[in-house]
């Protein structure tokens, strides 16, 4: 059977192209991987070569031809056993481009599209804590360590790796007493070597483990970040599904005191920027532990942000045997009326002071803290805002591109005709973090500046 | 050029005596006896093995050049004898294997049907990603094929969390870690070999070295061009692998495999071989004379290699002409059914992006 040569596609992008030179004439045999013709394309000069064997037959298109289409027929081949000069040339269908079985848009007619997001989880509560229940005050740091132990030891996969995590028992003590507990398999010291390590971690829960990669700051996770976002978000998705990645990538995140620019960033935005991440970033011990928990257990890779700031401070957290907590949810941590204070990490605790200082003044706060930043919860931010009407965004990082500024997207979207002022934002000065002391002060989000911009939309300024 | 440090005594040393026996070890038992001896049944598989990679390839350029395929598209062809020669020598069961973007062949060495990768290439829903990866991101969980990496090097290091996955587990796998001349001056390589030596982690990494990343010939890129000398630094062994000869590659699997099977942590294979084809569909060849080309395909060609010895072996010209006849009906098989099935619901937009619901 004659076969039928036609232009090829030389780059992603060509839709037509010059044929520069033919070289190879009618009748000549040709084997496979001969040079046929010259093409050129909008970049370069390229080599046609031929993939089937066979003798030249009719060349249709002439050298020198200008603009002609991808996947015109420009010569015809005779097989074995076929006489070269004997070829018909075929009749040109003037609709190449989307014969069916055959074009870009193959199969499907556009009218067909619609676009499903899938539905959110809406009757998740957190867990019923039993009247009677005894609280323990814990730190933060110790109600991580406590959470991982727990998952350490229901889970055999779960390991936890990065630096000094074992033998130094943690940069910030985080993992202290773990090493004894579970040895040097579970409990892996690596070289400095973050983007190394973060893809040793990534490929283990590839490979069927439970990896908790511990960054001794976000900061360095920079270097690492490719696997974060390439490796672990993406695969589960390039795999139709079959790639799991169930991989906590933890440590302190946003500023910390006096250590500069270079150790001074918060990453949620980033982290929650990407299909395929889930990012988790709690405030007090009680959260801390039940979403690392249910970070460990989930199925999708968790980028799971602390803060060095709040390592230390103690919070009641129950005394219960298996307390996770929903990922997704945020938490109202005070109710009130008259304004919301949205804010995640460190900035819940400023909120809650200002919410103080706020009700000295006769305004009832209600403050939200979204605990997870990805899927945001989107419910609990317009609920809050139909109920009080007025919203303050308190975020330790950086204005623009913030989840501020998704928080104030989503109010315009959807809770526009609950608003009675226009959002608010209270962030860090965009700048990167100074060392100084009096700068930094200047530089990072403060009690202050949320209550001046709680009154402010409330019109009491 | 520098050479690895190696004992410059005349005289042989006992391993006892040499403290760099174990750099050298493999490659001296290689060098001894390097060329697999394959049963008639075994030289047959290879070739089929390989010829149906270099049709599929072929056709695959073919497709592209049509606008089936789109993006960017990184034939194999020159480089079957590699693949076959390695993943031959693997246990199904409990070896793994990852690669970067350059992944048609590694998949096709598995024996999974051509059909669904080519499908995937066309990205159609029957494709092995349902269609939403496409030629660079293909996996096979089922096989133990964990890609198919985009991003040049990246592999490397999940290879060596499969090799982390293989010791924690103790299940006597191991992980066949592929990369490329260029992936080996990514930095993130020599960040995986040093944990891998250092926790003996049960890992072969395998530079192919196909002599240009992308347009830049390997001597434009890499003070050291002896690939398999760059795991001196963390005392890895090297073995240097005649790529184009599916014999010496398998000999060189058997030697390197027993290696880390035996618990003595990664060995670096380099095999050296040949791209016929542009780095991606969309490469003007500038780099390189088409005569350069010409003579590796006329001198060094793998399949005609392993042809010549089964022809010494007994086997007829008819016999083999029979086999590639074959080989050309699955290849157009599994275009036909790449070109007819259809492209993925419309639905499957916002599927598999999490695993969860939230």
């Amino acid at each position: 059977m004659a076969i039928e040569l036609k232009m090829p596609a030389l780059s992603p992008t060509m839709e037509e192209g010059t044929l520069a030179k033919w070289l190879k004439s009618e009748g000549d045999a040709i084997v496979a991987g001969d040079i046929i013709a010259e093409i050129e394309t909008d970049k370069a000069t390229m080599e046609f070569e031929a993939v089937d064997e066979g003798t030249l037959g009719k060349i249709l298109v002439d050298e020198g031809t200008e603009g002609v289409k991808v996947g015109t027929v420009i010569a015809m081949l005779a097989g074995e056993g076929e006489d070269a000069s004997d070829i018909e040339a075929p009749v040109q269908d003037a609709a190449v481009e989307d014969t069916p079985g055959e074009g870009k848009d193959v199969g499907r007619d556009p009218s067909e599209a619609q676009i499903t997001k899938p539905a959110r989880k809406t009757d998740v509560k957190d867990p019923e804590v039993p009247e009677g229940t005894a609280f323990t005050a814990t730190t933060v740091r110790e109600a991580l360590r406590d959470g991982m132990a727990e998952e350490m030891r229901a889970d055999e996969r779960v390991f936890v790796m990065g630096e000094e995590v074992a033998q130094y028992q943690g940069a910030y003590k985080v993992t202290q007493g773990l090493l004894d507990e579970f040895g040097p398999k579970r409990v892996i010291d690596t070289p400095i070597t973050e983007y190394g390590f973060a893809g040793i971690g990534t490929g283990a829960a590839m490979g069927g483990l439970r990896p908790i990669v511990e960054f001794m700051t976000f900061n360095f996770a920079m270097q690492a970040i490719d696997h974060i976002i390439n490796s672990a978000a993406k695969t589960n998705y390039m795999s139709g599904g079959q790639m799991r990645c169930p991989v906590v990538f933890r440590g302190p995140n946003g500023a910390a005191s006096r250590v500069g620019a270079q150790h001074s960033q918060n990453y949620g935005p980033w982290y929650a920027s990407v299909p395929g991440l889930v990012v988790i970033a709690p405030y007090d011990a009680a959260d801390a532990k039940g979403l690392m928990k249910a970070a460990i257990r989930c199925e999708d890779p968790v980028v799971f942000l602390e803060n060095e700031l709040v390592y230390g401070r103690s919070f009641d957290v129950p005394d219960l045997d298996d307390y996770v907590l929903p990922i997704g949810k945020a938490r109202i941590m005070r109710e009130g009326t008259d304004v919301t204070i949205v804010a995640y990490s460190i900035a819940v605790g400023l909120a809650l002071e200002a919410a103080d200082e706020l009700a000295d003044e006769g305004i009832d706060a209600e403050v939200i803290d979204l605990r997870t930043l990805r899927p945001l919860d989107r419910e609990a931010i317009l609920t809050s805002l139909a109920k009080t009407n007025r919203l303050v965004i308190a975020e330790e990082g950086w204005p623009t591109c913030s989840i501020a500024s998704e928080v104030m997207a989503i109010c315009m979207e959807d809770g526009f005709d609950h608003l009675d002022a226009p959002v608010t934002r209270v962030c860090d000065e965009d700048v990167p973090l100074p060392y100084a002391a009096n700068l930094e002060k200047l530089a990072l989000i403060d009690t202050p500046r949320i209550v001046a911009a709680a009154k402010k939309v409330c019109y009491r300024d | 050029m520098a050479k690895a440090p190696r004992s410059k005594k005349t005289a042989p040393k006992s391993p006892a005596e040499d403290s760099e026996f174990a750099l050298h070890s493999l490659q001296d038992a290689f060098e001894q006896d390097s060329r697999f001896k394959a049963s008639k049944e075994q030289l047959l598989d290879f070739y089929k093995q390989m010829l149906l990679i270099r049709r599929f390839e072929e056709r695959a350029g073919q497709l592209y050049g049509l606008g089936l395929i789109g993006g960017f598209c990184h034939l194999y062809i020159g480089q079957e004898a590699v693949a076959i020669g390695l993943q031959s020598a693997l246990d199904g069961d409990k070896d793994s294997v990852i690669t970067g973007y350059r992944d048609h062949g590694h998949m096709l060495a598995y024996g999974i049907d051509p059909k669904v990768i080519m499908a995937e290439l066309t990205g159609r829903e029957a494709g092995i990603s349902k269609g939403k990866g496409g030629s660079m991101h293909m996996f096979s969980t089922e096989h133990k094929f964990y890609g198919g990496h985009g991003i040049v090097g990246a592999q490397v290091s999940l290879g060596g969390g499969l090799a982390l996955a293989h010791q924690y587990n103790d299940d006597g796998g191991f992980c066949l870690a592929y990369f490329g001349d260029g992936a080996a001056n990514q930095g993130q390589v020599y960040e995986t070999m040093n944990m891998a030596a250092l926790w003996k982690l049960p890992i072969v990494f395998v530079v192919e070295n196909n002599q240009y990343a992308m347009g830049t010939a390997v001597g434009r890129s890499s003070a050291e061009t002896e690939f398999h000398r760059r795991g001196t630094a963390f005392r890895i062994p090297g073995m240097d692998v005649n790529g184009m000869d599916v014999l010496e590659v398998r000999q060189a699997a058997e030697i390197a495999f027993k290696h880390v099977r035996e618990g003595k942590g990664p060995v670096l294979m380099e095999c050296n071989t040949y791209r016929y084809r542009g780095h991606s569909m969309s490469d003007p060849a500038k780099y390189r004379t088409r005569e350069e080309v010409q003579d590796i395909r006329e001198h060094k060609d793998p399949i005609e290699a392993i042809k010549k010895v089964l022809l010494e072996n007994g086997s007829t010209e008819d016999e083999l002409k029979a086999i590639d006849k074959e080989i050309r009906k699955t290849v157009t098989e599994a275009a036909d059914f790449a070109e007819s099935s259809p492209e993925p619901e419309p639905g499957e937009l916002y599927t598999d992006v999490l695993v969860g619901e939230y």
